[in-house]
């Protein structure tokens, strides 16, 4: 009676015999695998995990994702150890940093008695000491070769030194020395000139063949602090001067382009190296502030979080992010255009940050500061340093993404956003913010109780900028 | 001519003239061709008609580096007869599809819209993907069709057996077991074991595939429910009096005494609660994770012996005595919803995996069928006998067990079923019975011991082996225990809407938003007043700029009267509709229609 017809699959890939079978008419197929398919083959190969991404197989997909971005904001608190090493050998504070435009290892640094060191940041040590000015070193920078660099000092002398260090038995001495009239307090080298521009009671452009400056630029009396080159728009300088001005140049002019003046004093500035016409000056009034170069009368954004003078600020290579350090012995990491940090760094031993360096593999901080020391950071500070499995980059990748999705859940921000900080900066902050809250509040009485109109609302990009002059 | 760049040149310029000698493969080119010069025409009318835009602009030099692509690219004039990327079906395309576009900000915005944009195209293109994978996938599902005249649910297990191959008869088994019965029956998650609980204390797991016996206990107590948790290793137990917990030799670990008198259980697999209805009418949840009770709840409804969750929102249904299905969370004290299912009391309660439809059947013999998103009723059926288990298989199929006969039900929420698909009688009443996980098989336990019975078209033909597989090993298990720890949702995200947490929270960003106004003394997201711009050669007359002030005002309009505007339409629409349907109903003749004057 029964007379089953069995038929066999041709195309078994799987050497397995294909469950269709027909009795009489009826048809039937029942599930049936093999299960060589599914499990490997020796010990010696990876587990077999078949996928199916069907949704319904695969339930909570919120829910699950979003505890999954929980335990990475969790996990990223946990790894965040940002502290690095510390480069010690300096006999005073360390004044000035530059990186070197060749190499990533080496960093100069030079302090407050006129001492210049090289150090191998791989190595964390120091290769190359040499005594370069009598007083402070002011300023220092990297020829875009790589083969020199130079300094300014208090002695009033721009020196330029070789990379190398001399051979043996020879003295430890400069390429090049100009004797300026006045003290110079700061420098930068063009991009792809031999040309240099240094600032102080002006801002002097130089050519490193002659000993006199192909150029000076002035604009009222005043001194400047800082001096930088475009790096896009190599022509184009910009200056911090102490009457509370951020000057433009352009080198092949004979006058300064135009001028912003704030209601307080900007201590350096850097420009953005990838949209290079936006700047960012910090400021003695704990903020710092990002310009377009077109448009100065109001400041792209404002950076609040500091509690003290901002002193020193570094861009990213990427041009995402920047770096400051600020006298109230902390450092911060701002995204280019949000208002407050993502990230603060500090410790028991750090004091006043004086300098600060973004190194340029985008994966380290330099800061230099009081203390003589030099502090190597993880500019991001739960990142696994090292070469990543790929599975390892691939979960590192998913877990960021996570984190991004989910990072305006209370839960998830809270904890992303929570840091740690010294009682005295907890403190002032709290303090700042009453302050502001109060000086609101009567600014909002004032305007409740006036003729509408006549106390107009004022933004806080506006309220730091006097004026511009062109 | 004979030069290939000139071939090219030729056939794109004089193709009608020059014909080659015909070749098989020519058709499709022929084809291709024909579409390509359809779609450029369509192209420039629709260019002549419409506005360009800049997306249309994209599309439009996408299509035409298409064309080149499809088009003679080859230099020796043969054109590829497939261009482009393969079609996907779209149904397949549907099946992933995880939300609808959203609706981008006009004007303004950049950032956001640019972000938005490289959203959906990561998801899109993610769906895409999957949607190509799905065509790979290795396995198919499981059929059983009869002859023109016969009905599927005359087969009888036994010829199914007969002609299936070895392996899958071997899962039509019965194990005769009929001094502690009737059984409870439970599959672990991944299909691979069997749970069986006897009412008169006897409790076992078995490897019911390879057929070996993991362990074998009497509890020397009756025995309400047994239920597998997370794995294989750990398994509940629900006692005379309190519950219990064993590992696969048959230990015990845990006796809770916070619950007692347990009737039911379900077990959350990706909360790691253990849910538990008990014959004093609570409802306690149990997280197994940690060992902590997360939440009782008094339902105040008589004993509970109804019981299911939805898979798909993790919401425990309770079917009660007077016809109600109540659906409980674990952090509200009442029901979340209540439901008047049956006249007279409830006897089981079953949701199918994508928590869409919902199965009841009562005292009053009937078998319902409800839409469980909408809570409305779907199908009603009239079973003679009535059913007193119901179980949905993960491809939808339902069982249910009327005395001592299965039937099984394909397809009862769409058209109307009258026959069942499948038929078995078993030696004594049904106790217990669930679909087997990713196997066509239906586990029935009764007061005789124990039926797997073959469902061809049951279970889930291609399983994820990062969610439950059936082949793991034991280091597989132990990574995914460990994962699946690490993952497990807080008891306070269950609800009945799942993807709640993933959407926008419009109503906290309402109240911050006016705490920020109250704080500030203005608005700071209110609208700028546009000021014109200075213009020189007398451009910036007043009559210019009043000018420039009046367009920028009508273009902030436009919006407000294209809503308007199509709010209208929707009205008329809505209108018209309704005036045919008075229409045709009014052109129907009533009985009593001639009794009017």
């Amino acid at each position: 009676q029964c007379n089953a017809v069995k038929w066999f699959s041709s195309s078994s890939t799987h050497g397995h015999v294909c469950p269709f079978l027909f009795f009489y008419q009826m048809k039937v197929k029942v599930l049936s695998r093999n299960p060589d398919d599914y499990v490997r083959e020796t010990k010696l190969d990876i587990q077999r995990v078949p996928r199916n991404y069907d949704p319904a197989l695969h339930p909570f997909e919120v829910s699950r994702e979003y505890t999954r971005a929980l335990n990475a904001t969790k996990l990223e608190r946990v790894f965040a150890k940002p502290f690095l090493a510390s480069l010690d050998g300096h006999r005073d504070g360390v004044n000035c940093m530059a990186k070197h435009t060749r190499n990533l290892s080496t960093l100069l640094s030079g302090s407050c008695d006129g001492e210049v060191k090289l150090w191998n940041l791989t190595k964390h040590e120091c290769v190359r000491t040499l005594q370069a000015h009598e007083g402070f070193v002011r300023g220092m920078v990297v020829r875009y070769c790589g083969a020199s660099f130079f300094t300014v000092g208090d002695d009033k002398t721009i020196k330029q030194w070789k990379m190398e260090a001399p051979g043996y038995g020879e003295e430890e001495e400069p390429l090049n020395t100009i004797l300026g009239k006045t003290v110079f307090t700061g420098l930068d080298h063009h991009q792809k000139d031999a040309v240099f521009a240094t600032c102080g009671q002006q801002v002097d452009i130089w050519d490193e063949q002659r000993s006199s400056p192909i150029r000076s630029f002035t604009w009222g009396v005043d001194s400047f602090s800082s001096v930088r080159f475009n790096p896009v728009e190599t022509e184009l300088l910009a200056s911090c001067a102490s009457d509370r001005s951020i000057v433009l140049y352009d080198m092949r002019e004979s006058a300064p382009l135009k001028k912003v003046i704030m209601t307080m004093r900007s201590n350096t500035l850097c420009w953005n190296p990838m949209e290079a016409y936006y700047f960012t000056c910090s400021n003695e009034d704990y903020n710092l502030y990002t310009y377009d170069m077109r448009y100065l009368d109001r400041p792209v954004t404002v950076h609040m979080d500091h509690v003290s003078a901002v002193l020193d600020v570094d861009y990213s290579p990427t041009g995402k992010e920047f770096v400051s350090a600020s006298f109230d012995k902390t450092i911060r990491i701002f995204p280019k255009d949000s208002g407050h940090s993502r990230e603060v760094y500090h410790t028991k031993r750090m004091q006043h940050v004086i300098c600060i360096k973004w190194s340029s593999d985008n994966k380290y901080i330099l800061s230099g500061s009081d203390e003589m020391n030099i502090r190597l950071w993880k500019a991001n500070a739960a990142e696994k340093l090292g070469v990543l499995a790929p599975r390892e980059r691939q979960a590192a990748n998913y877990n960021q993404k996570l984190k991004e999705k989910f990072q305006h859940h209370p839960q998830i921000r809270r904890i992303a956003h929570h840091r740690h900080l010294p009682k005295n900066i907890y403190h002032q902050t709290k303090e700042l913010r009453v302050m502001k809250e109060a000086r609101r509040r009567k600014e909002r009485n004032v305007r409740k109780h006036s003729k509408p109109g006549s106390v107009p609302v004022v933004s806080e990009k506006e309220k730091h900028v006097v004026t511009v002059v062109k | 001519m004979a030069s290939p760049g000139e071939a090219v040149v030729g056939d794109t310029h004089v193709g009608e003239k020059k014909k080659p000698t015909s070749r098989y493969w020519e058709e499709p080119q022929e084809d291709g061709k024909n579409e390509n010069k359809v779609v450029k025409d369509g192209e420039q009318t629709e260019q002549s008609l419409e506005k360009k835009t800049r997306q249309t602009q994209k599309a439009k030099k996408r299509k035409q580096e298409e064309d080149q692509g499809d088009g003679n690219k080859f230099i020796s004039g043969k054109s590829d007869p497939f261009p482009g990327p393969a079609p996907i079906p779209e149904d397949r395309l549907q099946k992933f599809k995880r939300r609808d576009k959203t609706k981008k900000p006009r004007r303004q915005h950049y950032k956001l819209k640019d972000m938005i944009t490289r959203s959906e195209e990561a998801s899109e293109m993610a769906q895409k993907q999957a949607a190509r994978f799905d065509l790979l996938l290795p396995e198919d599902a499981g059929f059983l069709e009869g002859d023109e005249d016969e009905d599927t649910c005359t087969i009888s297990q036994e010829d199914i057996a007969d002609v299936v191959d070895i392996t899958s008869a071997t899962k039509y088994f019965d194990l005769k077991l009929s001094q502690f019965g009737p059984y409870r029956v439970d599959y672990s998650k991944t299909g691979r074991q069997l749970l069986l609980g006897g009412r008169r204390g006897h409790v076992a797991c078995i490897d019911w595939q390879s057929k070996q016996l993991m362990c074998e206990i009497n509890v020397m107590e009756s025995v309400n429910d047994v239920k597998w948790l997370h794995s294989e290793a750990m398994y509940a137990v629900a006692q005379k009096k309190w519950l219990h917990i064993y590992d696969s030799n048959g230990i015990e670990l845990h006796c809770i005494r916070k619950f007692n008198d347990v009737l039911r259980m379900q077990f959350l697999p990706y909360h790691f609660l253990l849910a538990t209805a008990s014959a004093t009418s609570f409802l306690q949840y149990l997280d197994v994770s940690v060992g902590k009770e997360v939440a009782a709840i008094c339902t105040k409804t008589g004993r509970l012996d109804v019981m299911c969750q939805n898979p798909h929102n993790a919401v425990i249904h309770l079917g009660h005595s007077n016809g109600t299905v109540t659906l409980w969370s674990p952090n509200q004290k009442e029901a979340l919803v209540k439901m008047l299912c049956h006249q007279g009391g409830v006897r089981s309660v079953t949701v199918d995996k994508t928590g869409t439809y919902m199965v009841t059947s009562g005292m009053d013999k009937k078998l319902k069928v409800y839409d469980i998103r909408a809570f409305k009723p779907l199908k009603s059926y009239f079973l003679p006998a009535g059913a007193s288990c119901l179980s949905l298989s993960q491809r939808g199929l339902l069982s249910a067990a009327t005395g001592d006969i299965v039937q099984v039900y394909r397809d009862v929420w769409n058209t109307p079923v009258s026959k069942p698909y499948m038929a078995h009688r078993v030696q004594r009443t049904i106790w217990g019975m669930n679909f087997c996980p990713f196997e066509d098989v239906l586990g029935v336990g009764h007061g005789e011991g124990f039926t797997s019975m073959l469902i061809p078209g049951a279970g889930e033909p291609n399983f994820d082996g990062l969610d439950a597989n059936p082949y793991r090993s034991a280091k597989q298990r132990q990574e995914w225990e460990v994962k699946a720890l690490l993952e497990k949702i807080q008891p306070e995200l269950i609800s009945l809407d799942p993807t709640e947490l993933g959407q926008v929270d419009r109503a906290t960003f309402e109240q911050r938003h006016q705490d920020r106004v109250k704080a500030l003394g203005f608005d700071p997201l209110a609208k700028e007043k546009f000021i014109p711009k200075y213009k020189k050669k007398g451009r910036s007359s007043t009559g210019s700029v009043e000018r420039r002030k009046r367009q920028v005002a009508h273009e902030d309009q436009r919006d407000v009267i294209r809503k308007t505007a199509e709010d209208k339409m929707k009205i008329e629409k809505e209108r018209k509709k309704r005036e045919k349907k008075e229409a045709v109903l009014s052109s129907q003749r009533s009985a009593l229609d001639r009794f009017k004057k």
